[in-house]
């Protein structure tokens, strides 16, 4: 019985194939744009989730800058920067800090092999490979001695590496090491050698995080800024630290190092990365299930799309209706023959959908440069919805169907 | 007169439509046997109760008072989907506009009041060529009314109302809509149905040579049974050569 009225709502559907689609297009747009977005949505917060643990897990980032009000905190001219001494202060006397990489920077302009590279360099310690997860793929990282003498070593990122020195990449060069490594560099004014490469971390939305030149600090600090600030120190905890107290305890550090009475406002900003990303994925969150509820609405009006057809149906049907009631259809086989016709086609309005979602959000995510990813529940859940709506919106229709007398509605013109 | 008990017995059966001023009593009061077997035309001029009775005998509608009983049933005690397991298991049914599914095969109109009853579709589609057959249609199954003539249309009605193996088959204007030859080709059928498969027909008809086919003729006039007669000359099969009464 359920069969064959399955089978005689698809014929019916097929009997008025133009306005099937049309009924259905509702349901379509509104499934399509809600896994569309919703999608979009996930691959956005995973490619933002990637880049931050890119920087670094467990990390604390601390800059110079004052908050003001109604402004982000910039990093003014006025503020002080940070000093090597800070770094040290900070590993000896705060727990639960693995490592504190104390950074400077500046832009340069590279040149060897012939070739000319405007990147940047940064001045760290060994430290600064272990807070922003950086591997090696190739050579050695800084001698102690190395960095206290400032001696002219440097260790560079995969792009770098690629515009001047050409050849395959330095994780899969064979033998003989890749190209560059050994090679002397010029940097500004002297010229440094090339001791380690950096595996490549990949294209992100932050910027090409490989476009970089690492020397040791001092080396930077005497022979290209000429001065002793430091830019930025990262701060790497240990593995499930509380961020919260440890945060509380470095800021209670810097104050009294930088001398700030206690109603001066902080000079300097300290952010978590992990905190960072919950706040980000979070927000992503937000504007996924806003975005995918605006999409919902539409799912909506769709479901009233099939209600006005399926009504329409029913009264160009009606003498139909009274010959099966005639023949001796029951009240609830003719309401279950309308509701199976409309939650077909409502369910067909959501595989369609789905279909047309899984190219438009594989297309999107493609021209968006996040990662396509395709959830399950998410579809399954839109055509659970799209069928419901069929059941919900068809369900009126169909009583009316059931009801009717079946001497008025072979009467009926 | 047959001597058997009577499959349909009315009891002082009226039905009464709107309320006040507006009511109508269409059916005063009719008390009507009619046995197994028989072939009984219900004549009458428009508004003399004759199709309301026919609503009430098809299990379509309820008298409003009075008993009816079908096969020993009270009909006007039974509830709208108990009447409709009435209908689909005793009772087949042949309209004046044919109400055939339009764009649907021959086959699947005919098929269409045993889907209710949860055959298979093979014993389903072997059924209706069956019955297909017997209305002289076999070798169109596949055709869609749109394709065929009325009388052909008429024929799948036919055969549509006879799938189930029906007690009675209830004929309202079965010619309404055909031209002679064509109703003398129906009524043929009728008479083979009642004649050669014992099925009960009652035809309600204003045409006095398709009433000549019955062998009882009940003539409805104001709500109430006017005349009740025997034929005792029914037509017996197409070509007809002269109707037998021209007294209604």
């Amino acid at each position: 019985m359920l069969l064959s009225v399955f089978l005689l709502a698809l014929r019916s559907v097929r009997r008025n194939l133009l306005r099937s689609f049309l009924t259905i297009l509702g349901i379509v747009i509104g499934v399509a744009a809600v896994i569309t977005m919703v999608t979009l949505g996930q691959g956005a917060t995973q490619a933002i989730e990637a880049q931050i643990t890119s920087l670094g897990t467990n990390l604390l980032l601390v800059l110079p800058g004052q908050r003001r009000a109604g402004g982000g905190g910039g990093g003014g001219g006025g503020v002080p920067q940070f000093t090597e001494a800070d770094a040290d202060a900070i590993t000896a006397q705060i727990g639960g800090v693995v490592a504190v990489a104390p950074q400077g920077r500046a832009s340069v302009n590279v040149v060897a092999n012939g070739r000319n590279w405007a990147t940047s360099v940064t001045g760290s310690s060994n430290a600064f490979f272990e807070t922003g997860n950086w591997k090696l793929a190739a050579g050695r990282l800084f001698e102690p001695d190395e960095q206290r003498a400032g001696a002219a070593v440097c260790i560079i990122g995969e792009t770098v590496r690629r515009e001047i020195f050409g050849g395959s990449p330095a994780s899969t060069a064979a033998g003989g090491g890749p190209a560059g490594l050994g090679a002397q560099l010029r940097v500004k004014q002297f010229s440094c050698e090339v001791i380690g490469i950096l595996a490549a971390k990949g294209q992100g939305g932050m910027g090409d995080q490989d476009d970089t030149v690492v020397v040791p600090l001092h080396t930077l600090q005497r022979r290209v800024t000429g001065s002793t600030k430091v830019n930025t120190l990262s701060v790497s905890m240990a593995d499930g630290a509380d961020s919260a107290p440890l945060k509380a305890s470095l800021t209670q550090l810097l104050r009294e190092r930088r001398k700030l009475a206690e109603d001066e406002d902080d000079n300097f900003n300290i952010f978590d990365t992990q905190q960072l990303a919950e706040t980000l994925s979070s927000t992503m969150g937000v504007l996924t299930s806003l975005l995918g509820a605006v999409a919902a609405v539409s799912l909506l009006v769709g479901g009233i799309g099939i209600m006005n057809i399926m009504l329409v149906s029913v009264t160009e049907r009606t003498r139909e209706i009274g010959l099966r009631l005639a023949v001796g259809a029951l009240e609830r086989e003719v309401l279950l023959q309308f509701l199976i016709e409309a939650v077909v086609l409502s369910a067909l309005g959501g595989v369609v959908g789905i279909v047309i979602a899984t190219g438009a959000s594989w297309a999107g995510a493609r021209l968006m440069a996040v990662p396509y990813v395709f959830d399950p529940s998410i579809n399954a859940l839109s055509l659970l919805f799209s069928a419901a709506i069929g059941v919900l919106f068809g369900y009126f229709p169909a009583r009316r169907a059931a009801r009717m007398d079946p001497i008025e509605a072979l009467r009926h013109e | 007169m047959t001597v058997t008990t009577p499959l349909i017995q009315l009891r002082g059966v009226q039905k009464r439509y709107g309320s006040g001023e507006a009511e109508l009593l269409a059916l005063k009061g009719i008390d009507l046997d009619i046995a197994a077997g028989e072939f009984v035309a219900i004549m009458g001029p428009s508004g003399s109760g004759k199709s309301t009775a026919m609503n009430i005998l098809g299990c379509l509608d309820t008298p409003s008072a009075g008993q009816y009983l079908f096969m020993g049933a009270h009909v006007e005690s039974l509830s709208r989907d108990q009447r409709a397991r009435l209908r689909r298991r005793y009772l087949g049914f042949v309209f004046q506009g044919f109400n055939l599914l339009a764009r649907t095969s021959a086959q699947e109109n005919v098929e269409l009041p045993l889907l209710y009853r949860g055959d298979s579709a093979s014993s389903r589609r072997a059924a209706a060529a069956r019955a297909l057959q017997s209305v002289g249609l076999g070798g169109w199954e596949q055709h869609t009314p749109a394709e065929l003539s009325g009388g052909q249309q008429q024929r799948v009605a036919i055969a549509r109302a006879i799938v189930t193996e029906p007690a009675v088959v209830l004929a309202d204007e079965p010619t309404g809509n055909l031209d002679t030859q064509r109703s003398h080709e129906i009524m043929g059928l009728l008479l083979a149905l009642n004649r050669d498969h014992g099925i009960t027909v009652l035809m309600v008809t204003h045409e006095p040579d398709m009433a000549a086919y019955a062998r009882r003729r009940v003539t409805f006039v104001d709500g109430l049974v006017a005349r009740d007669e025997q034929n005792p000359h029914p037509v017996t099969g197409p070509p007809v050569v002269q109707a037998v009464d021209e007294d209604v």
